[in-house]
C-alpha cells in the first residue's frame, strides 16, 4: 500500500516558501503567478493501515502547533486540494494547478531516510519513504509551469516534476543484480575508435591510454573486463592523478627554454623540499603531498592539517547539490588524514559570471550566476552548519569567464594529536566500508570532472551529480574520532571520486586486496558489481583494521549508529581481486593499475600578450568620491553578509576573529581560530585569489594571489615564519601549448614565492579542462575557457589569540600608516572593473620587498604598537582604510602625498587628478595600513626604521593620517581636501544600497 | 563538597556538545557528553547528574522539523528516567536545537492535562538560517538560570526560532505566569533584534519551577571576552562572557 501524507501551515502567512515561490516567479516575468501554497508530501509505502499512517502523521510529520496533515492512499482526489485551517474560501479554484517536485529514484532523499529511520520509534516498519514537495499555483500555460518549475523549484540532474495528480503507485524499484562479466574489446580497433570507445563508455581515456591498457592486457593473453578498464580509467583520470602537472613538459617561456620531467615535483614540490631542508632541526612540516591533506606542527602535542578541493562541474549542473558535497569530501579528507583529524574550521571560495549578468548572453543549458551562487550557498550552508564545523573564510569573485562553468572551492583544517599523522595498512587487515550505503549516485564522477562540459551536460551526466546526507557524515565524523582516539585502525582514506576502487586501490597500491563486492551494503536493489565498484554515494570512508580489533572497531560503529562492514583482506599479494559472491569479477596486477599510465612529454609556450597603453576613460564621474563608492559597491568587493550570516561560523566555540568584525561590522583580513578550546594557540586563514589578472599575466596572477593570502594572514597577526601554503590551480583547456604555458608559469611563480617567502606549499589540487562548449542557433560551435585562476590559501598561526590584530579603528587620536611600497600599475585593477581606466601592466610583485614588510609589520604586532592592521588589496589603499572605518565605526583621514613611491612606477600617470586616483587605487601586492596608538608612534617609527643588515634600507613606510572624530573620512591631496564621505555612506555603498 | 555533574546528551547531529561541555567546566561542573543511545541502554546514567543539557546542533538532520525526532525518542523510550531527573530536583537546559526539543518532549510549555505542546519553534520569518549577535533582556522571576542577569548580548544560530503558541490565550497565560523569561532587546539604533520573528520577541522560556529552560541564544558560545565579534582593542580579552553566569548559575543551585 503506498499513502500519502501531506503536511500543511495553519497559518499561510509563514508560508515562506510560497513568498520566495511568487518573488522567483515575478523575476522570471511570469506575472500570473501572485499566489501560492507549499507543502511537504511524504510518500509511504508498506503494509501499514490508515490508523498507522495517522500516527506516523501525528507523531512524527506535523507539528501540533503550526501543521496540520491530510492523509490518504496515494492517487486519492482529497491530495490534490490546498487544504488549510485558515482556509481562504476559494483556494481551489483559485490554485487550480498542482505541481509535484521529488528526488528522482535512486536520488539521495536525506529526509525521507529520516522519517523512514524515525518510524521505527513507533515500531511502523514502512519499506520505502519518499519526500515530495507541492505547490498549488494560480492558472498557468503548460510553458509557464514548465519554466516555472525548471527555472525555480527543480533541478533536472535530480528531480522529477509532476503535474497534476501523482500517478506513482509503488516505490519499489530494482530487482537483485546478476552475475555476469563484460568483456570489452580493445584488440584491432585504431585511435578514432578508441577515442569513440572512451567517449561512449565516459573513461576520459586517450588513444596512448587505451593502448598501453591493451598492451597490459595482451601479455595477459585476455582482453580487459568492462569493471578493470572502469578502475583504471578511475584511477588514471585527471580527477585521481595530477595526469598534466605531473606531465613532462618542453617549455617555452619569457626567461627562455626549460625542460621538465614532472612539472609539479620541480615546482611546488621542490620548493617545499627546499623550504624544509633550510629549515633544517626546525622544519615544522609533517607530512605534505602524501595524505588526503597537508600536515603541519602546532603545539606541544597537535599537529593541524589542511585540505582545499574544488567541485566545479558537478555544482554547474546542480549548485546545491554539487557544492554541499564538494565541501563534504574535503572534510573526509581532513577525516582520513593519517589515523583521522577531527574538523575545525571550512573556508569557502567561489567564482561564478556577474550578478546582473542578462539573461540572454546566457549559452543555453547554463544556470544564471544569481541562482548558481544562492544554490551553492546553500549547499555549503545545510552541509556545513549540520556538521557543526564553523565556515570562517573564504571569498566571491565575479567574472563573465565563469559562465557556464563556475569554480566551488571548498577547504577544511582539523586537529590531530602528535604522532598520529603517519598511518600504514599492514598485510592481513580487513577492508572495512563505514558510513552511507551504496548507490547509483555520482558514478562516474571522476571522470566527468576530467571531460570539458557541455550545454547537454545536464541530461548526460546526472549520474554524476551526488546529493549530501550531512548527519550520516556527521555520525560518520564521529564515529571515526572515537575509533581513532582508540587506535583501532591502521590506516583511513575517504571513498571519493572513484569511490571504493580509489579509496581501496590505493590504499591498496603496494600490497594488494581481495574485495567482496557482493558484501557492499547497498541502498536498493540492482547495482552491478562495477556500479558497487566505483559509485560515488557519499559518506563513506574506508578503514584498514587488523582483524583482532575489528570486534571493538563494530561496537563503536554501534554505538554511534554507522554501519561498518568488512568487504576483503588486504592480501600483500600486490593484486587487486574483485569478486562476487565467490566468483572473480575482476582481477587487476597493483604495479600497473599504478605504475602503467603512459606519460606523454607536453609541449608549452608562454608569449606574453602585448601592453596596451594606459588610459583614463573620462567616460563617468572620476571624482575620487565617486570612485571610491563605486568599488566599495563592486561585485568583488562588496560586503558578503548575507553569504557569511546563513554560515555557522561561530560553532565548536573556537572562532575569535570572525569574518565580520568591530563595532561596524567590516570585513575581516585573515579569520582566526583556536586549535583546542579553552587554550591560547591559534590558526589563521587567509585566501588569495588575483583571478582579473590570469588572462594579462600568469605569473602574477599566482604571485599577487600568494601574497594577498599570505598578507591576509600575517594583517591579522600570524607569525610569518610559519606559513603553510595550498594551490588549487583551475585552468582552461590544457591541452591547448598555449594554455599549458599559461600554467607553467604559475607552477613557476609558486615556486619563487614559496622560497622568497619561506613558506612550504604543504597541500594543493588541481581542476584544469574548464571549458564549456555549446552550439548557438545559427549552428556555430563556441568554447570558453576560464581565466586561468590560483586560489592561494594560507594557513598561518599565532601564538596566543588574546593578541591577535583586526582592522577595525579602535580610537580617534591613533595614527594611520602605510607599509610598503605603492607603485603605478592599474591592469586588472577593480579601478579598471569600474570602468575608469584601461590597459596599462599589471602590478608586479617584489617578493624581496614583501617579506621586508611583512617580517616588519609581524614585528610591531609582537610589540604591542599596532591596535588595527589591514591589507590594501581589491581598490587599494582608500578601499582598505574605508574598510577599516566601517568595521570600526570610526573617521579617518588620509593624506595621499605622503604614500611612498616607487621611484620607476608611472604613479604619476598624468594630471594630479589623475595621480590621487592612482595612489588611492593601485593594488600594489605587499602593502599594510597600520592604526597606531598616539602614544606609541615613536616607538613605531624606531621599529620600522632598523635595518635588517647594514648595507640594506629599513622598510618603506610612512605616517599618512590619523583616526579623527567625526563622522566623514576625508583624503587629501596637494590640493587640499579631495573627497569627504559620511562613513556611513561609505557602509550603505559596501552593502550595496549605493 | 564533590562538584556538581552535567550530562550533556547528544544524538545524531547533535554538534554543540564539547562547548557546552566546556562552558559547565568552566562553571565548576564535571561534564560528561553522552549519546542518547547509551542512555536508552542504560537509564540509571542519569541518576549520578544533578543536571541535564541538551545541546545545539541538527539532531536526526531536522530534515523533518527541527528536534522532532530527538523528541520523539526520548518521550518513547526515556519518559520515565527525565520525569524521575525533574521530579527529584534535577535542573534541565535546552539551548537552540535543545529548546526546540524540550517544547516537543512536552517537559516545557506543554499543556498539564494533555501534555500536547502549546508552544512551538517555527521556522525563520526570513525562511533562512542567521548567526548574528542579539541584544537580550531577562526576567528570570523564578528561573534558576538567569538569576542576577538583566540585559546581555549573545549570538544566535538557526533557521527555525520563531517562538509561536497553539493561541493567543496560551501566549498571555505563559506570560502571566512569568515564563517567557528571555526576550530579544533592542541595539544601539534603537532596531530590535528579533532575529526570527519570534512572537513577543521571546528569546527563552522556562517552566512553572524555573529549572527547566529552554532558550534560541547560545551562552556556550560567549563564555570568554574573545567570542564578541568586536572584543579587538576594546574588552580586556581575559574577561568572562556574557554567557558564563547561565552555567555558572546552574552550578550554584545544585551546588
Amino acid at each position: 500500500m503506498l499513502w500519502e501524507v501531506d503536511v500543511h501551515l495553519r497559518d499561510a502567512a509563514g508560508d515562506h516558501a510560497a513568498r520566495a515561490l511568487v518573488a522567483g516567479a515575478a523575476e522570471l516575468g511570469l506575472a500570473g503567478c501572485t499566489r501560492a501554497k507549499v507543502a511537504t508530501g511524504w510518500l509511504i509505502e508498506g503494509d501499514l493501515s490508515r490508523a498507522d499512517v495517522e500516527r506516523l502523521a501525528a507523531a512524527v510529520l506535523t507539528d501540533p502547533v503550526t501543521e496540520i496533515s491530510v492523509v490518504a492512499e496515494a492517487g486519492d482526489a482529497a491530495l490534490l486540494a490546498p487544504a488549510t485551517t485558515s482556509a481562504k474560501q476559494g483556494d481551489a479554484a483559485s490554485l487550480p494547478t498542482v505541481l509535484h517536485v521529488l528526488p528522482r529514484a535512486g536520488v539521495t532523499d536525506p529526509a525521507a531516510e529520516t522519517a523512514q529511520e524515525a518510524c521505527g520509534l513507533l515500531g511502523l516498519r514502512p519499506t520505502a519513504v519518499r519526500s515530495v514537495r507541492k505547490y498549488w499555483l494560480p492558472a498557468l500555460d503548460k510553458d509557464q509551469t514548465d519554466r516555472l518549475a525548471w527555472k525555480l523549484l527543480a533541478s533536472e540532474a535530480i528531480h522529477d516534476v509532476v503535474i497534476g495528480p501523482l500517478p506513482l503507485r509503488t516505490l519499489a524499484g530494482g530487482r537483485p543484480w546478476t552475475f555476469a562479466q563484460e568483456t570489452v574489446r580493445l584488440a584491432g580497433l585504431d585511435d578514432a575508435a578508441l577515442d569513440r570507445l572512451s567517449r561512449d563508455r565516459c573513461l576520459a581515456l586517450s588513444a596512448t591510454e587505451l593502448h598501453a591498457v591493451r598492451d597490459h592486457f595482451q601479455s595477459l593473453g585476455r582482453e580487459p573486463l568492462e569493471i578493470e578498464l572502469e578502475t583504471i580509467a578511475q584511477t588514471w583520470s585527471e580527477h585521481c592523478c595530477h595526469k598534466t602537472l605531473g606531465s613532462p613538459i618542453d617549455h617555452v617561456g619569457p626567461a627562455g627554454a626549460v625542460r621538465y620531467d614532472n612539472l609539479l615535483k620541480e615546482t611546488v614540490f621542490a620548493a617545499t623540499r627546499e623550504v624544509r631542508a633550510q629549515l633544517g632541526a626546525r622544519d615544522w612540516c609533517v607530512s605534505v603531498f602524501r595524505d588526503n591533506s597537508g600536515v603541519v606542527r602546532f603545539d606541544g602535542d597537535h599537529d593541524i592539517c589542511v585540505k582545499v578541493e574544488t567541485h566545479n562541474h558537478p555544482s554547474a549542473i546542480e549548485p546545491y547539490g554539487g557544492a554541499a558535497t564538494g565541501l563534504g569530501g574535503v572534510i573526509r579528507d581532513v577525516l582520513g588524514t593519517g589515523l583521522g583529524a577531527k574538523p575545525i574550521a571550512n573556508l569557502d571560495v567561489f567564482c561564478v559570471g556577474r550578478p546582473d549578468t542578462p539573461v540572454a548572453d546566457l549559452p543555453p543549458g547554463v544556470i544564471h550566476p544569481r541562482r548558481l551562487l544562492a544554490g551553492v550557498v546553500a549547499g555549503v550552508r545545510d552541509y556545513g552548519n549540520r556538521m557543526g564545523i564553523p565556515t570562517i573564510a573564504g571569498a566571491v569573485a565575479f567574472d563573465p569567464g565563469y559562465i557556464g562553468n563556475p569554480l566551488v572551492f571548498c577547504g577544511t583544517v582539523g586537529i590531530m594529536p602528535r604522532n598520529s599523522a603517519e598511518a600504514s595498512v599492514q598485510a592481513g587487515d580487513l577492508v572495512v566500508v563505514a558510513g552511507g550505503r551504496t548507490g547509483r549516485d555520482g558514478i562516474h564522477g571522476a571522470t566527468f570532472s576530467s571531460v570539458e562540459l557541455s550545454s547537454d551536460s545536464e541530461s548526460q551526466s546526472g549520474g554524476s551529480v551526488q546529493i549530501g546526507h550531512a548527519i550520516h557524515e556527521k555520525m560518520l565524523a564521529d564515529f571515526v574520532l572515537e575509533a581513532s582516539r582508540q587506535r583501532l585502525f591502521h590506516a583511513i582514506t575517504d571513498c571519493g571520486a572513484g569511490g571504493l576502487s580509489s579509496a581501496v586501490g590505493e590504499m591498496a597500491a603496494t600490497l594488494g586486496a581481495e574485495v567482496d563486492l557482493d558484501c557492499v551494503p547497498l541502498k536498493y536493489d540492482g547495482l552491478s558489481a562495477t556500479e558497487a565498484w566505483i559509485s560515488e554515494a557519499q559518506e563513506r570512508m574506508v578503514l584498514a583494521v587488523a582483524p583482532g580489533d575489528w570486534d571493538k572497531l563494530a561496537r563503536v560503529a554501534a554505538d554511534e549508529g554507522v554501519e561498518a562492514t568488512a568487504i576483503g583482506t588486504f592480501t600483500g599479494q600486490g593484486k587487486l581481486v574483485l569478486r562476487w559472491e565467490g566468483r572473480t569479477a575482476g582481477e587487476l596486477d597493483c604495479h600497473f593499475l599504478h605504475e602503467g599510465r603512459p606519460r606523454r612529454r607536453l609541449a608549452s609556450r608562454y608569449v606574453p600578450p602585448a601592453v596596451a597603453p594606459m588610459a583614463w576613460t573620462g567616460t563617468t564621474d572620476d571624482s575620487l568620491s565617486a570612485c571610491l563608492l563605486d568599488l566599495l559597491g563592486a561585485p568583488d568587493i562588496a560586503s558578503k553578509e548575507w553569504i557569511i550570516r546563513q554560515y555557522d561560523h561561530e560553532v565548536q566555540g573556537c572562532s575569535v576573529v570572525k569574518p565580520l568584525l568591530g563595532p561596524g561590522e567590516g570585513p575581516a583580513d585573515g579569520t582566526v581560530v583556536r586549535g583546542v578550546l579553552g587554550r591560547d594557540r591559534g590558526i589563521v586563514l587567509g585566501v588569495g585569489l588575483r583571478h582579473r589578472l590570469g588572462t594579462l599575466d600568469p605569473y602574477q596572477m599566482a604571485a599577487g594571489g600568494i601574497v594577498e593570502a599570505i598578507a591576509n594572514a600575517v594583517a591579522t597577526g600570524a607569525d610569518p615564519a610559519r606559513i603553510a601554503l595550498l594551490d588549487n590551480f583551475c585552468w582552461g583547456d590544457c591541452r591547448r601549448e598555449e594554455s599549458l604555458g599559461t600554467l607553467v608559469e604559475a607552477c613557476r611563480a609558486c615556486y619563487d614565492m614559496a622560497i622568497a617567502f619561506a613558506a612550504p606549499f604543504v597541500s594543493g589540487k588541481d581542476s584544469l579542462n574548464n571549458v564549456f562548449a555549446w552550439t548557438d542557433a545559427e549552428g556555430t560551435h563556441h568554447e570558453r575557457s576560464i581565466p586561468p585562476t590560483l586560489l592561494a590559501t594560507a594557513m598561518g598561526q599565532v601564538e596566543d589569540i588574546h593578541r591577535v590584530v583586526t582592522p577595525d579603528l579602535k580610537h580617534a587620536g591613533n595614527r594611520l600608516a602605510i607599509v610598503g611600497l605603492s607603485r603605478g600599475d592599474l591592469a586588472g585593477s577593480q579601478l579598471e572593473l569600474v570602468g575608469r581606466v584601461r590597459g596599462g601592466r599589471v602590478p608586479e610583485v617584489d617578493a624581496a620587498a614583501c617579506r621586508q614588510v611583512f617580517e616588519s609589520v609581524a614585528a610591531a604586532q609582537r610589540a604591542g604598537l599596532v591596535a588595527a592592521c589591514h591589507d590594501c588589496s581589491d581598490g587599494g589603499l582608500a578601499v582598505a582604510v574605508a574598510e577599516m572605518a566601517i568595521a570600526g565605526g570610526s573617521a579617518a583621514r588620509i593624506e595621499l602625498a605622503n604614500v611612498p613611491l616607487h621611484s620607476t612606477g608611472s604613479a604619476a600617470n598624468g594630471s594630479a587628478h589623475h595621480s590621487d586616483l592612482t595612489i588611492s587605487f593601485t593594488e600594489t601586492p605587499g602593502r599594510f595600513v597600520c592604526e597606531v596608538p598616539a602614544a606609541a608612534a615613536d616607538q613605531f617609527a624606531a621599529h620600522m626604521n632598523q635595518v635588517p643588515q647594514s648595507d640594506a634600507e629599513h622598510v618603506p613606510w610612512a605616517w599618512i593620517g590619523e583616526v579623527i572624530a567625526g563622522d566623514e573620512m576625508e583624503i587629501v591631496s596637494t590640493t587640499g581636501t579631495i573627497a569627504a564621505v559620511p562613513v556611513a555612506s561609505l557602509a550603505r555603498a559596501w552593502r550595496g544600497g549605493a | 563538597m564533590l562538584s556538581p555533574r552535567a550530562l550533556i546528551l547528544r544524538a545524531p547531529g547533535t554538534n554543540c556538545d564539547h562547548e557546552t561541555a566546556h562552558a559547565f567546566e568552566r562553571a565548576g561542573a564535571i561534564a560528561r557528553r553522552v549519546h542518547v543511545r547509551a542512555l536508552t541502554k542504560k537509564p540509571a546514567l542519569a541518576d549520578d547528574f544533578q543536571i541535564l543539557c541538551i545541546p545545539g546542533g541538527f539532531s536526526y538532520g531536522d530534515d523533518i522539523a527541527s528536534g522532532r525526532i530527538f523528541a520523539l525518542e526520548l518521550k518513547s523510550r526515556l519518559s520515565d528516567a527525565l520525569t524521575k531527573f525533574r521530579d527529584r530536583g534535577g535542573l534541565i537546559l535546552g539551548i537552540c536545537n535543545g529548546f526546540q526539543v524540550l517544547l516537543q518532549t512536552g517537559l516545557l510549555l506543554a499543556d498539564p492535562v494533555t501534555g500536547a505542546s502549546r508552544a512551538s519553534l517555527a521556522h525563520n520569518t526570513s525562511g533562512m538560517f542567521i548567526d548574528r549577535w542579539v541584544q537580550l533582556r531577562a526576567v528570570p522571576g523564578r528561573c534558576v538560570f538567569l538569576q542576577g542577569m538583566d540585559r546581555f548580548e549573545l549570538p544566535v544560530a538557526h533557521g527555525e526560532g520563531r517562538f509561536v503558541t497553539r493561541s493567543p490565550e496560551d501566549f498571555a497565560a505563559f506570560d502571566a505566569a512569568g515564563q517567557l523569561v528571555l526576550r530579544y532587546g533592542i541595539d544601539a539604533t534603537g532596531s530590535s533584534c528579533n532575529p526570527n520573528g519570534a512572537l513577543g520577541d521571546v528569546a527563552g522560556a522556562c517552566d512553572e519551577t524555573g529549572r527547566i529552560l529552554g532558550l534560541m541564544p547560545h551562552p556556550e558560545r560567549f563564555i570568554d571576552a574573545v567570542q564578541y565579534p568586536a572584543w579587538n582593542g576594546r574588552i580586556a580579552p581575559a574577561a568572562a562572557g556574557a554567557g558564563l553566569p547561565i552555567f555558572a548559575n546552574a552550578v550554584k543551585a545544585v551546588s
